[in-house]
């Protein structure tokens, strides 16, 4: 089954978007099959059948996570989140632009099995492409008596509302993004309770992501055992894997879990650009530790073999740096984009991150002191694990894994006063 | 306003009616489209329309960074700075931009025309640098095709 395609197994051309393209590609065809034949219950069996793990960032089994939802309350919202934010990652963007349908028809099938009548798709503010083609696809649908009063003549309704932020990294953090689809400024709220027990208006919710949904079709039309027998043995089927920075072909590349990293790098991307070494790879998304070229050796592209690494696959957005880097300055642009993205509502994160950044800073300009880096070290623990949010974390794994695992280079700067790699970024 | 107050309703009929508070981001969003850039009473009006605190309004108005709350050119350049585009010479681009509009980051060029912001990470990571002016990405740049979008502009 390694050549089984959940997203790229259609031609892009000007029109594949559209809905009679998606009919052609047997589209809406689970729909269909899961209202004739299928009880929501039955929907939701062959989810949790399938292995699905969330393709978010934190990959908490799908089926799992449904099965939370208390099924007597008399409302239950579902919120697909395309915040889409996590420095590396760009696949959900990807759905939107070529095949808004699929996830229509994901989104659908997830309230069917839910018993949602109201569906909330939240794209990032800067998505404009992707909010037009969506909203097109939306319109088709309604057109066609797929979204909206009794879809497919049959006894289940569900809108679906598309709703766009306005420019915060953390509203993608699932309970930001209720507060924030609210109508007010993105804090995250405490858990628990999490949103499958009060989560929009305090009613159950249930929050995914964008690929996540749109690989539901896939596994009502075939089946779940069928999807589970895809890739990994714990985190099935296949993955959109986004590969960005120092790589000959960048790019988003779909391919089963279990795939090794170094073969996606070398092979599919078409390895380092100019010929360089390798010195470094993210694996997924900014937020996750980095990983030296030595450690990469082995590793595949499954939750379990990622997090032996020491690592997380995150967001599947995996970021190549090429040997001559300066790993220092690399770092700066990592705590600035973190200092400015903390919602500033609990203070380990506020100033944690805004201290990082500082410290980081004065060592990029050469200002950097004898025991910044134990000072930085001792930042991170004093964040990680206290926040109400990850994005404490998320800021913190950067930091302590750069200087962990390039600790001369950041001691070089310091005494010195300047770069190893005389501060480059590009290669 | 009439006008607007129109197409504000139209806005919210594709949102259940007991959720009213919803429609702050995507009030401001078309009143910005409108008008370039927010002020304090544009708030209020939309606190007003739909009957929610004028303090949650004014509260996303500044905390949102897509909103503009003074006047910006008429071309708004977002620059990502973020890794990826980090890697592929965003600095040098920014630094093109700079001193090709004659301006600093934040800035907006004397004749009205451009905006220049520097921004994070806008999921074009694959295509990198990237930047987006008013809705439009622009990806895969180098400093041959910034000039030739700037010339093109109207
Ligand atoms: C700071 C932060 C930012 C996040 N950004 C996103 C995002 O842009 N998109 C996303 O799907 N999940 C994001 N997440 C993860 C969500 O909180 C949540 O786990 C996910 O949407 C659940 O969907 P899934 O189970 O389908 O993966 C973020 C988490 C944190 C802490
Ligand atoms: S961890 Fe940071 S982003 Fe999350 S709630 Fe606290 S201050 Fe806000
Ligand atoms: S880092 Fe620039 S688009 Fe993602």
């Amino acid at each position: 089954m390694s050549e089984a395609r959940v997203f790229f197994n259609f031609a892009v051309t000007a029109d594949s978007h559209r809905l009679p393209a998606y009919r052609d590609r047997r589209g809406y065809g689970a729909l269909e099959k899961a209202l004739r034949e299928m009880a929501p219950a039955a929907v939701e069996a062959e989810v949790k059948a399938s292995g699905l793990r969330g393709r978010g960032g934190a990959g908490f089994p799908t089926g799992m996570k449904w099965s939370f939802v208390d099924r007597k309350s008399p409302v239950v919202y579902l919120c697909c989140n395309a915040d889409e934010g996590e420095p590396g990652t760009f696949k959900d963007r990807w759905i939107f632009e070529n095949a808004s349908h699929q996830l229509i028809e994901g989104v659908l099938l997830a309230s069917y099995a839910l018993g949602v009548r109201h569906a909330f798709i939240y794209l990032r503010g800067e998505f404009d492409l992707p909010y037009r083609r969506l909203c097109e696809a939306l319109a088709e649908a309604r057109g066609a008596g797929l979204v909206g009063e009794r879809i497919l003549g049959s006894s289940f309704s569900c809108d679906i509302i598309a709703h766009r932020g306005a420019g915060a990294y953390v509203c993608g953090e699932e309970s930001s993004l209720l507060t924030s689809l609210e109508g007010f400024k993105g804090y995250p709220r405490n858990k628990p309770p999490f949103p499958a027990v009060k989560g929009l208006y305090q009613a159950p919710t249930v929050i995914n992501n964008v690929e996540t949904l749109a690989t539901i079709p896939w596994i009502i039309a075939r089946g779940g055992t069928a999807y589970a027998s895809i890739g990994a043995e714990k985190n099935s089927g296949t993955r959109l894997f986004g590969i960005s920075g120092h790589v000959n072909k960048p790019g988003l590349y779909e391919r089963p879990t279990g795939y090794p990293l170094k073969r996606i790098i070398f092979d599919d991307a078409g390895g380092v650009r100019g010929g360089k070494g390798l010195k470094a790879v993210i694996p997924g998304g900014s937020s996750t530790p980095v990983l030296t070229a030595a450690e990469i050796d082995g590793i595949t592209l499954d939750a379990e073999s990622v997090q032996a690494a020491g690592s997380m696959l995150g967001s599947g957005g995996i970021i190549v740096v090429a040997e001559g880097t300066c790993m220092v300055r690399l770092l700066r642009v990592l705590t600035r984009f973190y200092a400015h993205e903390s919602c500033g509502q609990c203070t380990p994160c506020r100033e944690g991150s805004a201290w990082m950044d500082e410290i980081v800073g004065r060592i990029c300009a050469g200002k950097g002191e004898e025991g910044d880096l134990e000072r930085l070290e001792g930042i991170t623990r004093g964040i990680m694990g206290n926040t109400v949010c990850a994005l404490g974390d998320a800021a913190s794994m950067p930091v302590a894994s750069f200087i962990q695992k390039f600790r001369d280079e950041f001691a070089y700067f310091i005494k010195y006063g300047r770069s190893m790699h005389a501060g480059r970024l590009e290669v | 306003m009439s006008c607007l107050n129109e197409r504000f309703d139209r806005l919210r009929a594709a949102y259940p009616a007991e959720m009213a508070s919803s429609l702050v981001l995507p009030l401001l969003h078309l009143m910005q489209q409108e008008k370039g850039h927010l002020t304090e009473s544009d708030a209020l009006h939309i606190a007003d329309y739909l009957g929610v605190p004028a303090m949650q309004v004014k509260e996303a108005l500044t905390w949102y960074t897509m909103f503009h709350r003074r006047p910006v050119g008429r071309h708004v350049i977002k620059v990502c700075r973020n890794i990826a585009c980090s890697l592929m010479g965003a600095e040098r681009l920014l630094g093109h931009l700079t001193a090709r509009l004659g301006i600093g980051e934040g800035e907006t060029t004397a004749d009205g025309r451009f905006t220049l912001l520097a921004v994070e990470c806008l999921a074009s990571c694959g295509t990198a640098p990237a930047m987006q002016v008013n809705d439009t990405y622009h990806e895969g740049l180098t400093e041959e095709k910034i000039d030739r979008i700037l010339e093109e502009l109207p």
